[in-house]
Parts: C-alpha cells; structure tokens; sequence
C-alpha cells in the first residue's frame, strides 16, 4: 500500500519540490515493545505539521529517528526526494534537520552564543562581535530578541528554548523537529513560541512540533498527523480537525472529557500553613512565605512553572524537605500539631494520615525492581511487629488493588518496572489511597498517562474529596485545574502569586500569575 | 532557499552509510537461552585457553582432564577444593549484602584482616586462660566485632559526609594490611624463629575441629547462607537494604532511616568478612601473617556477582572458582606451566562468564547486504 502511494508522491512531489522530508515505512522496535511500525510521513516545506498522539505512541521515537539518534529497523527517509542515512545528530544536521528537545541540552555557564557555536568546526579563536551579529541578524529575522552575552544559567525557561532554536537554525537547519515544546511554558511565552514558529513557517521552514495538547494542534498547525501504538493511523488538514475527531483518533474510541464537581461550601481546616520558608541546597529561598489553608473535602490545585517550588512545597508538607522557618499545622478535630520538623515516621507516628504521590513514581514514590506486593508494605512494613516481613496482607492488598483500579499486570509478583506509566501511577495511588488518608498530596499525577488514564485518576481524586479528604494537587495542564480544583494556588519563583476560585478564574488569570514578580 | 541547495550538495550527503554493527536491547531472555549462552561463552573460553596451552606445547585436553582430576578426583584434593572455596564463600555473602544496598564495599580484604588478627590476639596471648570451646567462641566474637567495625568506618563517613565507599574501602585495606605487618614485624614476630618476621603457630586448643577431613568452616559457611539468605529475601532488614539500594529517595520517601541503614548493614558485611578471617587462621593456617587473605576479598567480588547476590548460588560459584584454582595449581606442578599462564587461563573463564551477560541484554545486529 505505502510504497505505491510513496512513488505516486515522490514523482509529483519531485515536481513541486516542496516535499522536505519523507519517512517511508519506517519502523522501529526495543525488545519486544515495537515503537512504531510501517510509519509513512511526509513533510512540506513551509508548513507546521503537528504529530499528535497520547504518551507512548511513538512520536519521540519516530522523530529520534530523523534526527539521527536512533537508527531505524526498517525503512528509508528521503530529504528533498533523495534516500539518506542518518546515523547520528551530526548527520541530521548536516541534511538541514534540527531537533529541540524537551529537555533542553545547553551548558550552563556558557553565554547563549557560546551554547549556540558548541561543538561546530570553526577557527580557534572565536569572532564574538560577528557571532553576536550573526545570532541577532536570525533572531530579528524571526521577530524575536536574544541576548547573545547572557548566560544560560541566568536565563529563564522560555529564553532557554529560544537558544535552543537559534542554535539549530544557526546550524543552518530548515526542517525544525520541536518535542513537547510548551510543556514548560507559560500560555503566553507559548503564544510567543508559536508566532515565531509562523514566521519560520512563512520564511519556508518545515517545521513538525510533537504534542499531546489538541488546542496547540488547532490553534498553530496546517497538517495533523496521529500517531496510535505506534502506528500512523490518521493523517488530515487541521482545518478539518475538531477536538473530538482528534480525540478519538488518538485513544481509538470516544471519549468523554468531562470532570464532575460539585460546587459546595469549604469544609473545616485542615492544614495551615504559615510563612513556610525553605532553602535549597545552595542556600537559596526554594520557598519563601508560603501561607494557605487546606480544607477538608477540598482540591486545591498548586499552577506555576516547573520548578517554582511545587517539589518543595509537597516534601515540607509530608516531611521529606527541611523547613527553615514558618509553621505547617495540622488541625485535628480542632486540636492543632504542628508537623514542621518532624521526620515522616514521626508524622505517622503522631496519627496523621499523610498520603503522598510524588513527581518521580518510580525513583520515589515506589521501587521499580520491586513487584507489587512488596511496594504495598513500603510504608506499612514496620507496623507489625517481629523480625520477619509480612506478606500476606500486602498480598491482599495488591490483589484488591488490581480488582478495584482494572490495574493491567501479568500478576502481584511482577517488577512494578514492567508495568506501563499509568499502570504505575495506579499502583501508586491506589496504595496511598488505600492507607486512609486524612490528606493526600499528588504531584503531576496524570504526567505521561494517556487520556484513559488520566480521567481514572481524576476520578480516583475527586472521590477522596467526595469523602472529606483534603487534597493538595499540584498540575501543568491548566485547563484540568480549572476544571477539577475548587481553588488555584499559583506560586512563582518559590512564592505566592496569588490563589483563585477556579470556578470564576480564566487561563490568562493563572498564567499572569504564574510569571507574576512582586517587586 | 538558498539552504535547501547547500544541503543537497554538501559533500558528506553520500558518504552516510548504514552502521556496521548496531547494539540493541533485549526484553526478557529466556531460561534456555541463558544457559546456552553461557555455556558458549566458556566453552569460547576454554577454546581460546586451549590455544595457549597449545603454544606453551601441551595438549589442551590433557592439560584440562588433569585440572579436574587435581581439583576433584580424590578425596584428598576434594578436601583441599573445599577449604579454598570456604573463604570464598563467606566473604561473597558479606559482599553481597552491601552490593545490595549498592554500597561498593571492596574493602573485604580489610575487614578480612581486622577479623583475622582480632581472633590471633585472642588464640596467641589468652589461650591459657580458657578452654578450648570457649577460646575458640570468643576469637570468633572479636573477629565478628573488628571485621563489622572495620566495615561500618566508611559506612559512617558516607552517611555523615557522603564520602565516596568505593576509594575508602579500598584505602581501608592497606591500612588494615599495613597494621598487621607492623605487628608480623614488631610486636607480635615469634622470638624463637631467629629473627625471621612471622608469628608463633597458635595452640592446638585455638584451632578448629575438622568434620570428615575439613575444618568446620564449611558448617559455618553453609549455615551462614540459610541464615543471609532469609536476613536479605524475609526480614524487615533485608527488605530495607533492597529499597536502599533501588532508590534513596524512596527509602526516605518511606520513612527509612538511610543512615541506620548503611551502618547496620556495614556492619553485618565487614563481621561476616570477618568470619572469614577467623576460620582462615584458626582452621587453615593456624597463625596469622601479611597473606592472610591471599586476595580472597577481591575474589569475592566476582563470587557475589555472579551469583547475582543470590547465597545459594555462591555455594555452585565459590566451589567453581576453587575449582579452578586448585586445578591451575595442580597443572603448574604437572605440566611446569608458569603460574602466570595459569591465573591467564582463570581470568579468560572468568572473563567470558561476566562478559556473556552483555549478549544476555543486548544483541547485535549487523549490517545487512
């Protein structure tokens, strides 16, 4: 099938010659896991083409590919009709094709323009007046300002990602692979982002950004590619897309994307928090005068940029993270204790209820070589007495685990490793839900799961809040905390920008906050 | 679109040429195909040895028939096998627990030698005072005590400091090593020995007794594995140096005292070390000296590792190494073969044992045409 419509392609292609890049049956596989299968795209110059699937459908993987950082097991690309190999970034680039990771690769204590000549062939000495002009002339090309002197460890996350665009371009790239690129930013640094990348376009860049964010998709491209388990399987004009058509062709089915709330009054409180200040390990304010209230039967949402003090916020809560000044008082049946200072044993030990599903499932929250039974009694081994380890009511509680939460694994005894992301989250939330918690912080906790998933854990929290927990729930996707939190926390840079009523609040509302400095 | 023409004529555009040979990981390996390629890389091994021997002119098989037959083929040498496998042994389940834990303990050669010269206090200046029973009790005590301590010293650097184990293990040994000899050169050298620098024969009393023709080390060593085997798969110990070592966060995350953790279980790994030591002086070589350990600790690593940590396994491992050792001995005797071409001969096996597990988790594929 895919070669008759690729030579068709290639012959009418060869005659308009806007075709840039052409993956042709390509395919891909790790062990058993095959990551993409028989996978035909082509891409046009000037043009955004959007490759859209949920995690796990192979998009990161195809495009490694085209960059030169995996090497196909079968299949051949073609750049402007010719078949090419790349083995490596240097080859891709060397085609014209650049990559923007999402975790950027820039060395901190270079400037931008250091980063952006990194690793080229050049003369020994470095001609920084031409450089920095060089980096200006493409940066006002594209409408954009780069200070080509700044460092990068002064940088903010947005200008970061402009480094890593100029960097590419510099290298003279006119096909621009961007993974997941708003995924740290703002909504208006992404406006920014995505009025470049038009310009890029109309300059006659093909440009392929990979997302799992339908509004991006609509709002920015020209062509929808869907990726499902690997596979293409549907190609169409964004014009013709709507949120439920792209929906469906990435989870395979509908589905429906509503969130119960019940508006209702506030419950008592639960936590207070009071001046809470924390310090990194350089010494730095991580948090500085954090102040709120958390109330029982409650979502309070936590927005921000990554890395704001979202992490630290959660471990000062449940006693992972040295506090250095400030009170986190938890009231039960209006008796006060104080939690600061106390290790998590000791918080147990008190008969606080903590439940805690940090960012890092598998480095943290669970052990990944572990199987399921022996992750149940992490926190609960200790509670019977004895020298030997208790088995058998981790056992049942993994088995009920499963029964309840439709967890998918060949059984109890299977490393917790093996089992796919939202699988794992499962096994996580399910066993801090399970211990009865009065308070339940979670961290990104729909982070890598596809739709399905993640509507199950929504689920899974709104229940607790049903059932008078105070939950603590820090996200990235704001139109999920609007929809699902009774109240939004921003925090910026460590601080407290500003808390909402999600019910009334707008999108705009979060993201001025979430940039907000009070000076 | 001035680019889009450079890069159609860039000259390396041609020269990309598929990768010759490309490393890809493999899922899950099946029990069948473990074996099999185990069994090939030894036998690649044994190939490979056999070609040495034959440029050292003897014939391989003969050369390999006799390395059994030193090593297995009658009870006298059986019972020297098992004396060199028990140190093995030991000190692999001891290594074993703080690879667990992912502590890198190659200090076992240290901790050997504070257990060995902690019992030889004991069996050369308070012999008098006790019976044997009791003598031999309380040398096993102080080599428990000096082996633990001498392995936890680190253990408390790196959870106070976060030094790095690896280096100060190591370091640990000479200083162990360097301790001893002071006392080989100095105070404890045997008086009677005209001026020669080693130490007196211990009493017969602070010797241990033999059970069919091996000292009772093997009774210990078997026993200690039933014993580290349900410390690391049952107890609420061995389940806390598993977290540990997956992950510290998770530990902590949990509640685990880190800390507690890197001591206690340093402590269990350098005093089962210690034991080796013990039964080293008191059953093999009834004194104390610089060769103590005759680089048992170092072995062990390799005990451990193949084992995959697992004690039971140690026992085929440690016996299989002292197969090999004592078979290398009896064919340097037999055959002249310099022991430097014998130790080759060990470390080529050795080699292909730990290198087949890379094709045990990746494969390779080749280009094709």
């Amino acid at each position: 099938m895919c070669h008759g419509i690729f030579f068709d392609i290639l012959t009418s292609m060869s005659e308009v010659s806007n075709c840039a890049v052409k993956l042709n049956n390509i395919s891909k596989s790790f062990g058993t896991v095959q990551a993409n299968k028989d996978v035909c795209i082509e891409l046009r110059r000037g043009e955004i083409l959007a490759l859209l699937g949920e995690n796990g459908s192979g998009k990161t993987t195809l495009m490694n590919m085209l960059s030169g950082i995996y090497y196909p097991d079968s299949g051949e690309i073609y750049v402007d009709g010719k078949e090419v190999i790349i083995r490596s970034p240097k080859d891709a680039f060397d085609l014209g094709i650049g990559m923007i990771h999402q975790h950027f690769k820039l060395v901190d204590v270079l400037t931008a323009a250091e980063n952006i000549i990194l690793g080229l062939k050049g003369s020994v000495l470095i001609n920084r007046k031409k450089l920095a002009s060089e980096i200006r002339e493409i940066s006002d090309k594209y409408g954009f300002s780069l200070d080509p002197n700044k460092k990068i460890y002064e940088m903010s996350v947005s200008e970061k990602q402009k480094v890593e665009i100029v960097k590419v371009l510099y290298r003279g790239a006119d096909v621009l692979i961007l993974d997941e690129p708003t995924a740290v930013l703002t909504p208006q640094e992404a406006d920014t982002l995505f009025e470049m990348l038009r310009s890029m376009k109309n300059d006659g860049k093909a440009i392929i950004i990979i997302t799992h964010k339908l509004n991006e998709v609509l709002s920015l491209s020209d062509r929808v590619c869907i990726l499902r388990k690997g596979e293409l399987v549907g190609e169409l004009e964004t014009k013709d897309a709507s949120v439920k058509s792209l929906t469906e062709g990435m989870v395979g089915r509908s589905v429906s994307l509503e969130i119960q709330r019940e508006a209702g009054a506030l419950g008592k409180e639960r936590i207070i928090v009071s001046s809470l200040t924390c310090l990194n390990s350089d010494g730095l304010k991580a948090l500085d005068d954090i102040s709120f209230k958390l109330h029982e039967g409650e979502i309070l949402g936590i927005a921000g940029i990554a890395g704001s003090g979202q992490k630290e916020l959660c471990e000062a809560i449940t006693g992972l993270y040295p506090v250095e000044g400030g009170s986190i008082t938890y009231i039960n049946d209006d008796e006060p204790s104080e939690l600061c200072g106390l290790t998590p044993t000791q918080i147990a030990k008190k008969g606080v209820h903590l439940a805690f599903v940090p960012e890092d499932r598998l480095g943290m929250g669970l052990v990944a070589g572990l199987d399921m039974i022996e992750n149940m009694m992490l926190k609960s081994y200790n509670n019977e007495k004895g020298f030997l380890i208790n088995r058998k009511l981790p056992k049942s509680t993994a088995e009920r685990l499963i029964d309840s939460l439709e967890i998918v694994t060949p059984g109890v005894s299977t490393p917790v490793r093996r089992l796919s992301g939202g699988n794992v989250q499962k096994v996580l939330l399910g066993r801090e839900i399970d211990s009865g918690p009065s308070v339940l912080v979670v961290a990104y906790p729909v982070r890598g799961l596809d739709i399905n998933s993640s509507y199950t854990i929504y689920n899974l929290l709104n229940e607790q809040r049903k059932n008078g927990v105070a939950v603590l729930f820090v996200g990235e996707d704001l139109d999920v905390l609007l929809e699902l939190c009774d109240r939004i926390m921003v925090l910026c840079g460590g601080r407290l920008s500003g808390i909402v009523n999600a019910p009334t609040a707008t999108k705009e509302e979060l993201g001025i906050l979430m940039t907000h400095m009070s000076d | 679109m001035n680019e889009n023409k450079q890069i159609t004529q860039h000259p390396d555009y041609k020269e990309h040429h598929e990768p010759w040979v490309r490393m890809v990981k493999r899922d899950n390996v099946s029990t069948q195909r473990a074996v099999a390629v185990r069994a090939i890389a030894i036998l690649a091994a044994l190939l490979v040895g056999g070609i040495l021997i034959l440029l050292m002119e003897h014939n391989p098989i003969l050369v390999y028939k006799d390395m059994i037959i030193g090593s297995l083929g009658s009870p006298l040498v059986l019972r020297e096998t098992a004396r060199m496998a028990i140190p093995l042994l030991i000190t692999g389940m001891g290594i074993a627990l703080a690879f667990k834990m992912r502590f890198w303990n190659i200090g076992a050669e240290g901790q050997i030698i504070a257990g060995a010269t902690a019992a030889s206090y004991f069996a050369l200046f308070h012999y008098q005072n006790m019976p044997s029973p009791v003598l031999l009790m309380v040398m096993f005590a102080a080599a428990v005590v000096a082996g633990g301590v001498w392995g936890m010293i680190p253990a408390v650097f790196k959870a106070k400091w976060n030094t790095n184990e690896t280096l100060f293990t190591l370091m640990l040994n000479y200083v162990a090593l360097e301790g001893l000899r002071y006392l080989q050169y100095g105070p404890w050298r045997d008086p009677s020995k005209m001026g020669f620098p080693v130490i007196a024969m211990f009493d017969t009393s602070a010797r241990l007794p033999r059970v069919f023709g091996v000292h009772i080390g093997w009774i210990i060593a078997l026993v200690l594995v039933v014993l580290v085997y349900i410390y690391m798969k049952k107890s609420k110990q061995g389940y806390e140096i598993t977290v540990v070592g997956e992950s510290i966060q998770t530990a902590k995350y949990a509640g685990i005292n880190t800390s507690l953790v890197f001591l206690r279980t340093m402590f269990i790994s350098g005093a089962i070390a210690g034991i080796t030591g013990f039964v080293t002086v008191a059953g093999a070589n009834f004194t104390v000296s610089e060769e103590v350990t005759g680089g048992v600790g170092f072995t062990a690593i390799t005990v451990a590792w193949l084992a995959k940590l697992n004690p039971a396994a140690m026992i085929a491992i440690s016996v299989f190494l002292a197969i090999l050792q004592k078979g290398s001995g009896t064919i340097q005797t037999i055959y002249k073969i310099p022991s430097s071409a014998a130790s080759m001969l060990i470390g080529l096996i050795l080699f292909a044992m730990l290198g087949c597990e890379f094709f045990l988790n990746y494969k390779l594929i080749f280009k094709k045409k």
